[in-house]
């Protein structure tokens, strides 16, 4: 049945391994997938452990709908300790590898210690094995996918693997699967690479029973229906995210040069160019808006080289954050740091960052060994990133992350540097825009719009619609308010989209295909239907927020355990004290304003039941089942 | 009317759903190795390829079975498997050039697609229509037009026809 998956208990030290059923009581309360983890993590790591010693724990999993039919179930979702943050890792990845991992027997593999040499994990139809890695150390991510399917002799094999940066520890390392994902954020390829795990290698033939498959076909059919209904898919599906650029951008939404601007003016990085490189687009599993384009780069020193993608974010982090204006870049740097296995954002990120620092003198040509990292140094920028994933000179510092990188650099540096919580911003500008600065001062595993983004908020969507969606499936009688400049009712929306992504996180399903970037797409009313047609479980809308709301709190209870007070929810000063300078009127001119961005923090507190330092009060861990974590149940 | 199932694989994006509902709509469940059709992938070049049974007019897998248990009969022009017939000897399966003919481990029988009874749920649910079921007789012109469109787009750029 689609719930017979097992967990995986493996110690790389020992070398032992047992499997376990689910139990059903487990789904009930965490689903699947990220909210199963944190769970998992929570009663399975030591408080104040290193995160890159062996005691840290990786975890592996598959959302509950993986390999079903719920539009897009592609998701897998890994966690740790995050070596970034220090706080909770958690990083969520489309492909082929979720549905692969439970069609070999598998939901969830909670990976701990640390093997004596590589290793990687061979995970096929109800069989694990640890198999000898040491092949593959210092192989790139596409490279090591390859050898490992060639030496398994099946080409159907999928793998989870991590690069150089990984091998290395860079602290913003991620985990790659096929040619285009990535785990990118909290550097859970640190994690993986400190374990001397190389990869996870998975091939299944066992099947997922669908409970109603007559019913489930039906079901699926009029959700692509519903989805590619949307101008949101259409556009999807001809650029990828690379088509939000040219809205941020003419708004002037954007984070240009570090902090230094919030437009690209005379911009030549727009998502039309990709038409001159792309040999067509690929879809995830099951997914009918195929967002990632297949392209060979033309000319330069990569010159037919084959790579998929880029994202926004990478047009960020080689594009307009370091103030490059060359489509090839962003091709190029798109391919480099797949290939070593680096986070896209925060490489981009801590580069900006180092460039700022070059431009205002506290960084010399002395630090960067005769490296000029000024703006618009498109070799420069290529080569500092790969010197992060070989950890060479300033490399070796820009890969500890920001904030123990802001601890070699001095003080003087601390100002420049654009983090929450040790986690570097998404290369958008939040200034104008109070309910996405919420979002990423707040997110539960450093600053971070995949957590809580309440993306159609830039839509000026009419009231009675918003209430529609935020006023469900709890009930909500709060302000809202269609102009996205102001502060009213955005916790609200904040905290709805914290338990939608959740949700879907924990489910398996691609967050385009729920009220992200369209308020048109599936919503808790759907998921509860995907799930009762898939598995057969009947859980009632308010009862998936329930769930939800259960495992954000758990990842709360988690950071609180690990240190996070009320201040690390917060941005850094230039949020607060250098305006925005151009862009549309609604951007322009904007700061945020410390005394609301507070009580925009009270509010979203008093909706999750946490008290004013951000600590869930008792009567909220009761209502949620969770007064006894940690209660090892599994 | 005769119908075939046409496979475009420029427009395939990979996605794999086609052996998902495929697998659900034949065997019940979700499990690609029960499909009859699969995305043979080059991921190291980005080239993918749905590889189905192509329905055969001289089909090799019905002029090896040694007990007739396959033939072409329904009035759709496919080939299909008649269980009660089959002894399960695989013949058919090592003689498909295309690999058309599969084996489900778990029913334990060769499997083979029969076009869902015409109504193909692979091309029902394949959103940017590299699997399309269509009249026979429209596939030439079809083909043709399809390859005029580059050649006169070619034409305007450089010739200025």
């Amino acid at each position: 049945m689609a719930l017979n998956r097992k967990i995986a208990y493996i110690d790389l030290s020992t070398g032992q391994i047992k499997t376990a059923p689910i139990p059903l009581l487990m789904r009930k309360l965490y689903l699947g997938g990220r909210g199963l983890d944190i769970y998992l993590l929570y009663n399975h790591l030591e408080p104040g452990v290193d995160p890159l010693g062996p005691d840290n724990v990786l975890l592996v999993s598959a959302g509950l709908l993986a390999g079903t039919l719920a539009s897009a179930s592609a998701r897998s979702h890994l966690a740790a300790k995050s070596p970034l943050t220090s706080f909770l890792g958690s990083t969520n990845m489309g492909g082929f590898f979720a549905p692969e991992l439970r069609w070999a027997g598998f939901d969830h593999l909670v990976i701990k210690g640390r093997a004596e040499s590589p290793v990687y994990l061979w995970v096929h139809d109800g069989e694990i094995e640890i198999k000898d890695g040491s092949h593959l150390w210092g192989e790139d991510t596409f490279e090591t996918q390859d050898l490992i399917r060639q030496e398994l002799g099946d080409p159907e094999v999928k793998v989870a693997c991590i690069g150089l940066a990984g091998e290395k520890l860079v602290r913003f390392a991620n985990v790659r699967t096929g040619f285009k994902n990535s785990g990118g954020r909290t550097g859970i390829g640190a994690v993986m690479g400190s374990k001397n795990l190389k990869a996870i290698a998975v091939r299944g033939t066992m099947d997922i029973e669908i409970k109603y498959p007559k019913e489930a076909l039906e079901y699926n059919r009029e959700v692509i229906d519903k989805i590619c209904s949307t101008k949101f898919a259409q556009i999807m599906q001809r650029w990828g995210t690379m088509f939000i650029y040219g809205v941020t951008n003419s708004t002037g939404l954007i984070r240009c040069r570090n902090f230094q601007l919030n437009q690209l003016v005379g911009g030549n990085i727009e998502c039309e160019h990709m038409d001159e490189y792309s040999i067509g687009t690929e879809g995830c599993f099951g997914c009918s808006i195929h967002c990632r384009h297949k392209y060979i780069i033309k000319s330069g020193p990569y010159a037919g080289v084959y790579a998929q993608g880029p994202e926004y974010t990478s047009q960020g982090a080689f594009g307009m954050e370091v103030g490059c204006n060359n489509f090839e870049t962003i091709l190029a740097g798109n391919y480099l740091v797949n290939k070593y296995g680096l986070d896209t954002l925060e490489t981009g990120s801590m580069i900006a960052w180092a460039m700022e620092l070059y431009e205002k003198g506290i960084l010399t040509d002395k630090d960067t060994e005769g490296l000029k990292l000024e703006w618009g140094n498109d070799e420069a920028v290529l080569e500092m990133a790969a010197r992060i994933a070989r950890r060479e000179g300033l490399g070796d510092i820009l890969a500890e992350g920001p904030l123990r990188a802001i601890e070699r650099i001095g003080e003087e540096s601390r100002p420049y540097c654009i983090q929450v919580k040790g986690m570097s911003n998404l290369h958008s500008d939040e200034r104008p825009t109070p309910s996405l600065a919420l979002g990423i001062a707040t997110a539960s595993r450093g600053s971070d719009h995949l957590r809580s983004r309440p993306a159609i908020d830039l839509y000026h969507l009419p009231e009675t619609l918003l209430r529609e969606i935020y006023g469900y499936p709890t009930p909500y009688d709060g302000p809202l308010s269609s102009d996205y400049t102001v502060y009213e009712g955005k916790p609200r929306q904040v905290q709805w989209q914290e338990m939608c992504y959740e949700a879907v996180d924990s489910l398996g399903i691609c967050k385009f295909h729920t009220i992200f970037l369209s308020p048109n797409l599936l919503d808790f009313d759907d998921f509860s239907k995907l799930i009762y047609y898939n598995t057969g479980l009947m859980i009632s809308p308010q009862e998936i927020w329930e769930i939800a709301d259960r495992a954000y709190t758990l990842e709360r209870l988690f950071n609180i355990r690990e240190g996070l007070r009320r201040e690390d929810d917060w941005l850094v000063d230039r949020y607060f004290d250098e305006p925005t300078r151009v862009g549309l009127e609604i951007a322009r001119n904007k700061v945020l304003d410390r005394k609301k961005f507070e009580e925009m923090i009270d509010e979203y507190y008093t909706l999750h039941g946490w008290d004013e330092h951000g600590l869930p009060r008792p009567e909220t861990l009761e209502r949620l089942g969770l007064d006894k974590e940690p209660s090892h149940m599994l | 009317m005769e119908k075939i199932l046409i496979v475009d694989h420029e427009k395939c994006t990979g996605c794999r759903l086609c052996e998902l509902v495929c697998s659900v709509k034949n065997a019940g469940v979700s499990n690609p190795s029960r499909a009859r059709i699969h995305i043979i992938k080059w991921e190291m070049e980005g080239f993918e390829l749905p590889m189905v049974c192509q329905q055969c007019e001289s089909a090799p897998c019905l002029a090896v079975c040694p007990v007739d248990a396959l033939s072409r009969s329904g009035g759709l022009e496919r080939v299909v498997i008649d269980y009660d017939l089959c002894i399960g000897c695989k013949l058919c399966v090592a003689a498909c050039p295309f690999g058309g003919m599969g084996i489900d481990t778990v029913a334990r029988r060769v499997i083979k697609c029969e076009l869902c009874d015409g109504d193909p749920t692979c091309v029902a649910f394949c959103q940017p229509q590299a699997l399309q079921y269509l009249p026979a007789s429209t596939v030439n012109l079809r083909k043709k037009r399809e390859a005029g469109l580059k050649f006169a787009e070619l034409m305007r750029k450089f010739a200025g026809v």
